[in-house]
């Protein structure tokens, strides 16, 4: 197995930690003149999402992990995974629930996916940052009524439900910026 | 910056020098890596500090010297590093490190003049300062204490335990370094016996290394010295490093026996010290990364 020297260490390398794979946020280098060397150094658990803080001695070596960022094109949901395809090579993938996450109500079919694999298996996917998707469900809009800070929930075809200004109307398709789960304006 | 400093030691009477930055020697401090280059016929070593042919002139009877030169140590990148640097080093005849740590206030007055508020600097003995922020004295505490320590304030350390001198380190670079006052000095004296490095060692109870640190904030600026004049301690040392290298399965390096010749000869009572010049060109420009006061760091060199 691979590995790498904390002097390799920079915000992005993937590692292996406590048997999970990290990644690093940052690597901060540490040494008094006349001493020992640290890398003092923030990561994050790919799996688990927590950020840990770790201390290492300088020109200590951790094993890398085998965590790949890839572009996957979402095909549909059997009602326990989503599946996947690797456009390159035409792979399919299966993603439970624990890596798809929040995702899920923003999957349209076709929808190119960031998707990281660890050791062959998808651990996260990160849906693109825009998506335009279409209304199923909303009330019609009331003229003059601003209490409601001139917006009206809508449920959109993948489940998820976003504010959307009173003019809008069943049955339109929108853009959402996904990172935020806002409405960014309506698609003809 | 440099106009400065050659102004202030032209004006007190001390003799600009330059010293090869090519030498047999290397460093065998296992904490500092030299870089090796090849002459051709043989391996010669980079200095990682003037230090060993500067006593070599004091030794030849030069008197009070300084040098500002470039020097480079391996593997040292980050923030506040980059493998080649600038140090200023000097060495004044029969002063000891109490005398220079006046000297070296007096120069980064004047370097860092206009640099409001960090006026007076703190002086503090490293026994004082361990103890005062963590509650434990650094001369007695044995390696399960300072481990406990490091686990109570939480530093999570990745791998094999340390010995008892780097314990120290960790927990002076993590939690005793960084609550110093914020932008302004802090000096740093007698270390540890264990931490002498080239200081004289003062008998007493406990021995202590009269060496001294100068930080701004958190951040290290100048190592200085008492120095050790004693040839045959300064072999024992040398060869105490070079074990600790083998121990750690780290290169031999050359030891300086130049150095040791110069100290049987006759080494004056002096006290030296190194200043990194990087890190006070960031003072002085605010800069938050040493990259920033570097014409092209590392990276990009």
């Amino acid at each position: 197995m691979a590995s790498y020297s904390t002097n390799e260490f920079r915000a992005g390398l993937k590692v292996m930690l406590d048997a999970d794979p990290h990644t690093i946020i940052e690597n901060e280098f540490v040494k008094p003149g006349k001493g020992q060397a640290f890398n003092r150094v923030r990561l994050r658990n790919l799996k688990t999402g927590r950020v840990i803080d770790r201390t290492f001695k300088s020109g200590e070596s951790v094993e890398a992990a085998d965590v790949v960022d890839t572009e996957m094109q979402y095909l549909y949901n059997d009602g326990s995974h989503w599946h996947f395809m690797d456009p390159q090579t035409y792979e399919q993938f299966a993603a439970g629930e624990a890596a798809v996450g929040d995702a899920a109500k923003w999957l349209k079919d076709q929808a190119i996916c960031q998707m990281t694999l660890y050791n062959g298996e998808p651990i996260s996917v990160i849906p693109p940052n825009f998506v335009e998707l279409r209304i199923v469900q909303t009330d019609p809009g009331l003229r003059g009524d601003t209490a409601s800070g001139g917006t009206k929930p809508a449920t959109l075809e993948t489940g998820a439900v976003v504010k959307v200004p009173l003019f809008i109307e069943e049955g339109e398709a929108l853009r959402i910026d996904t990172r935020t789960g806002e409405y960014v304006s309506r698609v003809k | 910056m440099l106009e400065r400093i050659r102004a202030f030691f032209t004006a007190r009477g001390v003799l600009e020098v330059e010293t090869p930055a090519l030498s047999r020697a290397g460093n065998t401090d296992p904490h500092i890596h030299s870089l090796a280059v090849s002459s051709g016929r043989e391996l010669r070593y980079l200095h990682t500090s003037p230090e060993f042919p500067m006593k070599r002139l004091l030794a030849a009877g030069s008197g009070d010297i300084f040098q500002i030169c470039r020097v480079f140590r391996a593997g040292e990148t980050g923030r506040f590093h980059n493998p080649e640097f600038s140090l200023l080093e000097w060495y004044r005849v029969g002063w000891d490190h109490q005398r220079l740590m006046d000297e070296v206030q007096a120069l980064l007055a004047w370097v860092l003049d206009g640099l409001a508020g960090w006026y007076p600097p703190r002086r503090v003995r490293y026994r004082e300062l361990f103890h005062a922020t963590l509650g434990l004295d650094p001369m007695t505490a044995d390696r399960d204490m300072l481990a406990a320590a490091a686990m109570a304030q939480g530093i999570i350390l990745h791998g094999a335990g340390l010995d008892r001198d780097e314990s120290l380190d960790l927990l002076f670079a993590h939690r005793v370094a960084p609550a110093l006052p914020e932008d302004r000095l802090t000096f740093v004296y007698d270390y540890p016996a264990s931490q002498a490095a080239l200081a004289q060692i003062r008998a007493g109870s406990p021995s202590v290394a009269e060496r001294f640190e100068v930080f701004w904030g958190a951040l290290e600026l100048a190592n200085g010295f008492h120095e050790l004049r004693d040839g045959a301690e300064q072999r024992c040392r040398f060869e105490a490093e070079r074990g600790r290298r083998r121990d750690r399965g780290l290169p031999d390096v050359a030891q300086d026996e130049r150095l040791l010749a110069a100290l049987d000869h006759g080494l004056p009572p002096c006290a030296g010290v190194a200043l990194g010049l990087d890190r006070v060109l960031m003072l002085i420009t605010a800069a938050g990364r040493i990259d920033e006061v570097l014409s092209f760091a590392w990276a990009r060199a």
